[in-house]
């Protein structure tokens, strides 16, 4: 595959918000409507313990991703409640059409003492077309269990022949991997079935997508399109310490197809897209995002440094 | 009213001069697990105060002469289960635990705590398999068997598990709501249920199970099923999350049903009550009941939440 660079087509610093973000627009995600596409991503702001929190917030933009039309100015998610999963945050949010509403699966953030984080999946509503979703109840609908201990999140779910395929991550633990540096985080793509969307049945600790750098390994947020004669994956992948300012334990995209949505083959030098030489994306490349529109293919995706400064895009130029 | 004769309390870790110090003190919520020649009693104790001030919990047991339980034959000599390992949901306690025999194994449904940044604590609830006679057991997996759900989203605790036909039951706790009290962080649980075939794979009912009489955000806990003359018999205790700092008070309540899914609350018929003195004159909670050669007797926990430990009622007349 051969995707060709559209650069940078969004930075949060650009544009007004009535909130005080402090930046980032992080796992760029869409919706096609008829006269635009609104990308929603999380973007962060401060709380008063000075830690971020992420907010999901859009931006429409005109079919050919080529000028913005507005950005939202109001509150598109609410926050989670107090000892919630996600009362510190939602980042991602993967969004879709099914049966004339707007749906959303959530990765939702709480904060804890001997480990930064835990996180759960949650499931939204959205009854205004997108602008504004709303819970169903205050918990996950996927979270950890017997064989998946910590961290399930990244949820990408599609509809497909009736059922509701996820593909997500879950943790695998956390590890000290040296004295002076908090405990850091494996995690692996793995995939759960549901027929209602809301009950979902998970495979308990399977790994879907084997790895390219060694066991510990974090893969994360899966995207998938049908096209051709079979099933293509998105993610991005990196090492799983000191990936924040090395970059060559950075984030970088990786690829795997699948015939039966079963088996996966990993296949990276397929990905058709890597790091730039220089610019926004020359260190680090993650939280892809492929979506069909007017005929052509599309990848979102952020750059260096997790995406503070924004996302950009690629079409499919050749398969 | 139940007629229910305290006999005493039976073990109080402060007897104990050269007691482990991981058994420094507490012996909270007591469940049985009754062998030829003893009863085995086990219970939730504390070290002291680790270097952040904070508490953790271990399962221990003291097995107690079958013929006369004021006799205690043995302690345990390690916890029966390990802590979790970091980040996981049982990384700062384990308790309660409630056990099952099932062939040649010991089953035992246990409560994992960690510990949070908004909020004091989370709790799931995990599974542990004895192949010694529930001497020790071992995790099945790393992460929780009931996991944090859309209407029950933390704080599930408490677990009892019982075989009522071919059917289990898992009968707990799960957190409604974190109160704010006094700028403090409360929590509000309600006694919920789930079935299962296997007792691995469970399905929530998703209720409520026993109404609210103490008052508004009443706190339930330890809900112990007895079946007894066509009917099955609840005890379980509480609090009420607005004043129980001040009053120190819990409580036991009483609810019957004939099928385990609708109950009738009937506090007038607990008929245990705390002593006008003594280790139980603050306090009686955590009540357990089981059958032992022909007299059904209750152990609960007194003052302090079980800090000086546990002790016996026995039932005159009929459940």
């Amino acid at each position: 595959m051969k995707w060709r660079k559209l650069g940078k087509i969004f930075d949060p610093s650009e544009h007004q918000w009535k909130e005080d973000f402090i930046g980032f627009a992080q796992s760029p995600q869409v919706i096609v409507f008829e006269n635009f596409v609104r990308i929603y991503f999380s973007i962060r702001k401060k709380d008063k313990t000075g830690k971020f929190i992420s907010h999901i917030q859009f931006v429409d933009f005109d079919r050919e991703l080529k000028s913005v039309i507005k950005v939202s100015d109001h509150e598109v998610f609410g926050p989670g409640k107090l000892g919630c999963f996600d009362e510190h945050g939602i980042f991602p949010i993967n969004v879709l059409r099914h049966n004339d509403k707007i749906l959303a699966y959530t990765n939702g953030w709480t904060r804890r003492v001997s480990v930064s984080v835990d996180t759960g999946i949650g499931y939204a509503i959205s009854h205004d077309n997108g602008n504004t979703f709303e819970r169903i109840g205050d918990g996950p609908v996927l979270s950890a269990t017997l064989h998946e201990p910590v961290l399930v999140g990244d949820p990408f779910v599609k509809f497909i022949d009736g059922v509701f395929h996820m593909w997500y991550l879950f943790g695998l633990g956390w590890k000290k991997y040296s004295d002076d540096a908090p405990p850091d985080r494996v995690y692996k793509i793995s995939h759960a079935t549901s027929l209602d969307g809301i009950n979902w049945v998970k495979e308990e600790g399977k790994r879907i997508i084997s790895d390219r750098l060694n066991e510990d390994e974090c893969q994360a947020l899966p995207t998938v399109i049908y096209f051709g004669d079979r099933y293509h994956m998105y993610f991005c992948y990196r090492g799983s310490f000191d990936f924040r300012k090395n970059k060559n334990n950075a984030y970088r995209i990786g690829y795997a197809y699948s015939f039966d949505l079963t088996n996966w083959t990993r296949d990276d030098n397929q990905a058709g897209i890597d790091v730039s030489e220089n610019g926004w994306d020359s260190d680090m490349q993650c939280y892809p995002h492929i979506f069909e529109m007017d005929g052509e293919l599309y990848l979102l995706y952020n750059g260096n440094e997790f995406g503070a400064r924004g996302f950009g895009a690629a079409i499919l130029e050749h398969m | 009213m139940f007629s229910w004769e305290k006999l005493g309390r039976i073990y109080n870790p402060h007897d104990f001069e050269n007691r482990s110090e991981w058994m420094f003190e507490f012996a909270q919520a007591p469940c049985t697990l009754v062998f030829d020649d003893f009863v085995r009693v086990y219970f939730g104790c504390r070290p002291k105060r680790d270097a952040s001030g904070q508490y953790v919990t271990y399962i221990s047991y003291v097995d107690l002469n079958r013929k006369d339980l004021f006799k205690i034959e043995r302690f345990s000599e390690e916890p029966v289960l390990k802590l979790g390992n970091k980040g996981c949901f049982d990384e700062f306690g384990t308790y309660p635990i409630s056990v099952i025999k099932r062939g040649g194994e010991v089953w035992g449904y246990y409560a994992g705590w960690t510990r949070c940044e908004s909020v004091p604590f989370n709790v799931g609830i995990g599974l542990a398999i004895s192949k010694n006679n529930g001497e020790t057991f071992e995790k099945l997996g790393e992460g929780p068997i009931l996991p944090y759900s859309l209407y029950e989203p933390f704080t599930l605790s408490g677990p009892k598990i019982r075989k009522f036909g071919d059917t289990y039951y898992l009968i707990y706790i799960a957190g409604k709501e974190w109160l704010t009290i006094n700028e403090r962080p409360e929590i509000c649980h309600k006694i919920k249920m789930a079935t299962s075939s296997d007792g691995i794979n469970w399905k929530k009912l998703n209720k409520d199970l026993v109404p609210d009489s103490w008052g508004e955000n009443e706190s339930q806990a330890s809900p112990d099923v007895f079946y007894a003359n066509g009917k099955y018999h609840m005890f379980f205790c509480g609090w009420l999350p607005s004043n129980f700092r001040v009053t120190r008070k819990r409580l036991i309540g009483y609810a019957y049903s004939t099928d385990l899914i609708n109950w009738t609350r009937d506090d007038s018929k607990v008929g245990v009550t705390v002593s006008e003195s003594g280790w139980d004159s603050e306090m009686v909670a955590y009540p357990h009941v089981f059958e032992l050669d022909g007299a059904i007797y209750m152990m609960y926990i007194g003052n302090e939440v079980g800090r000086y430990g546990f002790g016996l009622a026995k039932l005159n007349g009929e459940l």
